[in-house]
């Protein structure tokens, strides 16, 4: 049976005591929520920190507040399965609601927190395997070694951003709030994520994501359709987030993020500016489409071929954008493709 | 009985109960392997090579040894210095290397500990010199480089077996055709991926003798190889098959973990269980094997075939396991099918540094059956015809010879298209094979009208499949399995039988057979399986063997049993035995049922009369092996069939299938419980989805590119269609009760009917499996741009087969009238 | 480190000293002798070690005992009440829902806890609600058939 390995475990109550425990312990202690992206990542060695600091215990970190009129306010530790099915989020944000219930599994999601999928590891069909099989291989840069095996002359980490809700609530415009012992701020979702495979959050390790915050509805819609292999279990190999404003039939102001081609969440600001203005008719998403699969450069670490998710990110954000302008069923779990 | 089981009215057979150890495994309570917990126990690992290819050098072992809670640590150095496998002609295997590491994941030594955690902490402590060689890692690799010997033996440089059969002239045949097609197909290795992972658990008595409980499908095989292994009497040695947590063919070798667990038990004094993690599992695989296949076939213009020749190249990986019978396989089973008057194969494995390949369900039957069905559908498409119909028209003819001389007894395939053609509204859906104009009218579908960018398709096609192993992976010339009937003053019957129980219920069969011959309930049976030191030896449940020959050999035991009753009880009640009948737990006069003892009385009288009851049944197949070399493979007491039809959306976006139903006639011979037959066909097919679109056994860089239940992707809830399955009787006269096997065969149309449904929606003729959408898109591709949208493999090794075995074809000729059967 | 926990699991609680670092799985199959449990990966990747907290599935290979002092567990063990089989228990025994079984308890909780929030789930409903549990014998077909039998049921109380 894989084991965790062994590690001190502290359950503070607070968020202020979180804080501390974790600026009192320095680089030796890592957060969990949820445990189902830490702790396979331990089983298999990829991490080995000797303190944990759960924040399960931690009720100020759960539950959805707040409305569409003013935003909402998601607690870090809220269940995934708990976004998936929050009537407010589902009316108001459907991206994000649809998101949620397509991580993973359902009892993963019953665990998983939407603080842990929004900074959920990078990934690496390299660097997600055990100590065994990577040694077997030889390690990589992001664990053990030196290199990286998918572009063995880059002097970076391309394991892939692997977040269904990343891309989503970039897309909707959230911002996160980070605690730490020495004070709080809260800073615009897409500021948190770095191009860097390793060093792919922007947050400081003493820092907590206490809360997302969405801001008001106000007329945007939002659509998330996700690429992988079955319909459950399987992380992204590509996630397409759009948000359009809508003023009458003419977009007023449009969002289109693409997740699982980077090292993080890929905006394609071009083709939302392309947007902007127009009518969301099958030629202008076309258009569209085309735009926003320019900057997508997956590479060969995920299941599937890179240059078919490159391809597909063409066919995802036509079908998502086809889907809120009322041309294809929306969020049809058809078109989300198990 | 079997021959009259027809006109009889049954209590049990036929009935839809739950399985006997159903009860156990719905709260808990049925142990595996790894839940076995004895006092004192250690907790073992292995160390496994991180080298795909390379010599050992140096083992030591001191640093792990001097960790505290290791209380053993073991090389190859400590155990006999043998050579094993599961086949006495490839004796290739050591439980942990001593010379050569062959590829990622063999075992080098092993730890006993206090627990699990220091015995892996201690793995990493054993100091292990290589000395790295070039590590082969497919077929053209290892046949490009005869100068790099993965093993020292085999039929030419990094070639397993190389074998050629040829039944008559097969290229006089292909002259007289009206069509000769020739196509090359690939088939992606793949593997069992059972839910349990491999465990054990030994125990070495101050006695010096040895128990192993572990999760394995044939424990008399690894009985015998342990014995071979640690160099001890047999005698010494009990193996107990635990429940097993799925097999599918992947428990049926001896493993290093068993071996492991044996040698550190004796030499620690304790209990050891090793249980394998998910990764190790997958270095264990002897699964699917990757098949690169070229097949000429001829044809009438009426469909009829007129000769097919076949060509198999199996990536064997790096050992033998039961490659020799897999190579064969590939060959001999696809002339059960047709009419198919001359037959050439040729069959080569070829060694190669990854996780050895073996039989997994089906045993290297769905790869060929994949390349005869698809290239059918291409033959049926030039000769303008229906491809279920002309399947009909030609179908084998019961009671006679195939041209490699397999005798085929009953065949219901004909009644197996007509249910599924009926059921799946074929005639009115499929309308004509695809074509462009097609595409732009209305595709099958009924109801939900398909979007532009989705087609719909419709695919068909049948199989065969054998109902037990004619021989024994070591010849001789005992019984294949063998029952113990014991009936007790209470009324109750034990049955002991060898035959393990891995999720297809041959406990169950134990106990209905002999409950509908005895007239008792299958509850009042009491069913002792899989026991070496306790139970007749039943070779294992493997190649679809267990229901037919440990069914027939509980038959004949009860029928012992019975007629001692009968005996008894006539003497009783003053009336010939032949007068009495058994039913509802009483032995009474058939035609005056208030003249009736109660079961346990009537036992109590028996055993009065002829002291203890306690009857043996023996079965053994029909000896009617072709006296040719390389006869051995393929002869069965019967040849299950079945047929399928397949409907599919394929997405030409974005290339993605997804499958809305898939019906499935399976002649069973007879379904002695009609819900676990169903069961297995409803497995089998779910089977042969994962392997037709998404399970691959792949490697990159030397290693398993996805050891993980994440990345190998393995079909959910949400991925598998709606399964009706069609179950047809033909009461075999070599079954029990006339039944033929439910749990391998149905696997194989499934993958060519999907491959041929695909073609049907969008005109891409996927010639390889698994079929991904970027096959898909790549065909279509092809089509736009006016090419054969074919997607496959595109050449064939350099090779050269041995010359054949030339022999006359049998085809046509008569079955044997009722075979002999030893111990009958 | 080592922890003094109070673990509920099926109505009972257990005072167990184990360390803090042994998964939920790993506490109930070796130190509460529960083993109906299963595990597939470990990784949370097939859905066999699935138990409930509260009365949701959650994978015991990912779930630490140390943050379940005050939760209700749920084990296969714990389905039957007394000597009377839990519907959804008596369903795939007579459908023959259960062939290894070895991922049988894991779809038993998952089921449990959808009937209890949806008494009449669509087959659609039910496949959504077990597409976490992996079974490599059945096809799920029987699964989801033993499941709706156990729903039919329970909604008419015999």
């Amino acid at each position: 049976m894989l084991r965790l390995p062994p590690f001190t475990y502290l359950a503070p109550r607070t968020v202020d005591d979180a804080a501390k425990a974790l600026a009192s312990h320095g680089g030796a202690a890592m957060l969990v929520a949820g445990g189902t992206d830490l702790y396979p990542n331990m089983k298999r060695r990829q991490f080995e920190p000797s303190v944990l600091v759960g924040l399960l215990a931690i009720r100020e970190l759960r539950g959805v507040r707040g409305g569409a009129r003013e935003g909402v306010t998601l607690g870090s530790c809220t269940t995934l399965s708990a976004v998936a099915v929050h009537p407010e989020i589902a009316a108001h944000y459907p991206a994000l609601a649809t998101a949620a219930g397509l991580v993973s599994s359902p009892q993963l999601r019953n665990m998983g927190t939407i603080g842990g999928n929004v900074c959920v590891d990078t990934r690496c069909n390299y660097y997600n395997q055990s100590y065994e099989w990577r040694k077997a291989v030889g390690f990589c840069m992001k664990r053990d070694g030196a290199i990286c095996l998918v572009a063995p002359r880059s002097p970076r980490c391309w394991a892939v951003s692997s977040s269904d809700t990343a891309p989503v609530l970039w897309s909707l415009g959230a911002r996160v709030r980070l605690r730490s012992a020495a004070g709080e701020r809260t800073i615009p979702v897409e500021t948190l994520f770095r191009d860097d495979g390793i060093e792919y959050l922007a947050k400081r390790p003493d820092e907590i994501l206490t809360d997302i915050l969405l801001p008001p509805a106000d007329g945007w819609r939002s659509a998330y359709l996700k690429l992988r292999r079955r319909g459950s279990f399987d992380f992204p190999v590509l996630g397409v987030a759009v948000a359009v404003q809508m003023e009458g039939d003419v977009v007023r102001d449009a969002r289109i993020v693409v997740g699982a081609v980077a090292s993080q969440p890929r905006p394609a600001p071009a083709a939302a500016a392309a947007l902007v203005g127009g009518r969301l008719t099958s030629e202008l998403i076309a258009r569209v489409a085309e735009l926003a699969a320019g900057p997508a450069k997956p590479l060969d670490n995920t299941d599937f071929t890179h240059p078919y998710r490159k391809k597909m990110t063409r066919v995802f954000v036509a079908r998502a954008l086809a889907s809120l302008a009322g041309l294809a069923p929306a969020g049809e779990p058809a078109a989300e493709v198990a | 009985m079997s021959a009259d089981a027809g006109k009889h009215e049954f209590a049990v057979i036929g009935q839809p109960l739950p399985k006997i150890d159903a009860w156990a495994k719905v709260v808990g309570e049925t142990k595996y392997a790894d839940d076995l917990f004895l006092p004192r126990m250690a907790y073992g690992r292995l160390l496994r090579s991180p080298h795909g290819h390379a010599r050992i050098t140096r083992v030591d072992t001191a640093r792990a040894r001097a960790l505290p809670g290791v209380y053993a640590v073991i090389s190859g150095a400590d155990l006999p210095r043998v050579r094993f496998g599961i086949l006495p002609v490839s004796q290739d295997e050591e439980a942990l290397c001593t010379e050569k590491v062959r590829m990622v994941g063999d075992a080098v030594a092993a730890v006993a500990a206090v627990d699990e955690e220091t015995a892996e902490h201690a793995c990493r402590l054993i100091d292990v010199d290589y000395e790295p060689l070039r590590a082969l890692m497919s077929i053209e690799e290892s046949l490009a480089h005869p100068e790099v010997r993965i093993h020292e033996y085999g039929d030419g440089p990094n070639v397993h077996k190389n074998v050629s059969l040829q039944f008559g002239d097969v290229e006089a045949a292909f002259a007289r055709s009206d069509l000769v097609r020739e196509d090359v197909f690939f088939f992606e290795g793949n593997t069992h991926l059972p839910m349990e992972q491999h465990a054990a658990v030994a125990a070495a008595g101050p006695d010096g003798k040895l128990t192993l409980w572990s999760s394995t499908q044939t424990p008399h095989y690894v009985h015998r190889l342990l014995a071979k292994i640690l160099d001890m009497p047999a005698a010494h040695i009990r193996v107990v098959a635990t429940p097993v947590g799925g097999g599918f063919g992947g428990k049926l070798d001896a493993f290093a973990h068993e071996i492991a667990a044996c040698r550190l038990s004796q030499l620690t004094g304790r209990p050891v269980k090793i249980a394998c993690s998910r990764e190790e599992v997958f270095y264990i695989h002897r699964g699917r094997h990757p098949v690169l296949m070229w097949i000429k076939t001829g044809f009438t213009r009426s469909g009829e075939i007129t000769g097919c020749h076949l060509r198999t190249w199996l990536d064997g990986g790096a050992y033998g396991s039961y490659g020799v019978a897999s190579t064969f396989y590939t060959g001999v089973i696809n002339p059960v099918t047709y009419r198919m008057p001359v037959y050439k194969f040729e069959g080569a494995r070829v060694f190669t540094n990854k996780p050895p390949c073996g039989p997994k369900r089906g045993h290297g039957t769905p790869q060929p059956r994949f390349a005869l069905e698809c290239q059918i559908d291409k033959a049926a498409e030039q000769l303008g015809l229906d491809p279920a119909e002309m399947r009909k028209r030609i179908l084998a003819e019961p009671f006679t010879k195939t041209a490699n001389h397999l005798t085929v007894t009953t065949i219901g395939l004909g009644e197996c298209i007509d249910r599924v053609v009926e059921a799946s509204g074929w005639r009115t859906k499929w309308r004509g094979f695809f074509s462009e104009e097609a595409t732009s009218r209305a595709r099958p579908g009924g109801a939900t009208a398909p979007s532009e960018k989705k087609r719909r398709g419709m695919g068909i096609a049948c199989s065969a499949y054998l109902t037990g192993a004619g021989t024994a992976v070591y010849w001789n010339h005992m019984p294949h399995s063998g029952v113990i009937l014991r009936a007790d003053r209470s009324g109750s019957v034990a049955v002991l039988c060898g035959a393990t129980d891995i999720g297809q219920g041959s406990d169950s069969i134990l106990a209905y057979l002999p409950a509908e011959i005895l007239g008792i309930d299958p509850k009042d049976v009491h069913v002792h399986p899989a026991d070496t030191s306790l139970t007749p030896v039943d070779l294992g449940s493997y190649s679809s063997r267990v229901t037919l020959m440990c069914g027939m050999a509980a038959i004949q035991a009860s029928q012992r049993l019975r007629e001692v009753i009968a005996q008894a009880v006539a003497r009783k009640l003053a009336v010939e035995p032949g007068a009495l009948a058994f039913r509802d737990r009483k032995v009474g006069v058939a035609a005056d049922w208030e003249r009736a003892v109660d079961f346990p009385q009537a036992v109590e009288l028996a055993e009065a009369m002829h002291g203890v009851l306690a009857f043996a049944g023996s079965y053994a197949p029909p000896r009617r092996a072709g006296k040719y070399k390389g006869g051995g493979v393929g002869p069965s007491p019967c040849y299950s069939y079945s047929a399928c039809v397949v409907e599919l959306t394929v997405d030409e976006e974005t290339g993605e299938i997804e499958l809305h139903d898939v019906w499935i006639g399976h002649d069973i011979g007879r379904a002695l419980n009609p819900l676990l037959a169903e069961g297995q066909v409803e497995g089998s097919v779910y089977m042969g989805i994962g392997e037709a679109l998404m399970e691959g056994q792949v490697f990159r860089k030397g290693v398993h590119k996805n050891p993980s239940l994440l990345e190998y992707k393995s079909p959910t809830t949400l991925e598998t269609p709606e399964i009706h399955t069609f179950l047809v009787e033909t009461n075999d006269p070599e079954g029990p009760f006339g039944a033929k096997e439910a749990g391998q065969g149905p696997l194989l149309p499934v993958i060519p009917a999907i491959a041929n449904a695909v073609y049907h929606a969008v005109g891409v003729r996927c010639d390889e499996v698994p079929i991904t959408p970027e096959m898909i898109l790549k065909g279509l591709e092809l089509r736009r741009r006016g090419k054969p949208a074919r997607v496959g493999p595109e050449r064939i090794p350099l090779f050269t087969f041995k010359a054949p075995v030339v022999v006359e074809s049998a085809f046509g000729q008569p079955a044997d009238a009722i075979a002999v059967r030893p111990f009958q | 480190m080592k922890a003094r926990l109070s673990l509920t699991v099926n109505g009972e609680t257990h005072d167990v000293l184990v360390p803090v670092h042994k998964t939920l799985l790993e506490v109930l199959r070796e130190d509460l002798g529960l083993t109906g449990t299963k595990h597939g990966c470990e990784l949370g990747e097939c859905g066999t070690c699935t138990v409930l907290v509260d009365e949701v599935p959650v994978l015991s290979c990912l779930a630490l005992p140390a943050d379940l002092a005050d939760a209700a567990i749920t084990t296969v063990e714990g389905m039957a009440e007394g000597g009377r089989l839990h519907p959804l228990q008596q369903a795939f025994a007579e459908l023959g829902a259960a062939q290894c079984g070895y991922c049988t308890p894991g779809i038993l909780l998952t089921a449990q806890a959808l009937l209890a929030d949806r008494p009449s789930p669509t087959r659609q409903e039910i496949k959504e609600a077990l597409a976490g549990n992996l079974c490599r014998c059945t096809g799920y077909t029987k699964i989801l058939d033993a499941v709706e039998l156990a729903a039919l049921r329970v909604g008419v109380p015999r």
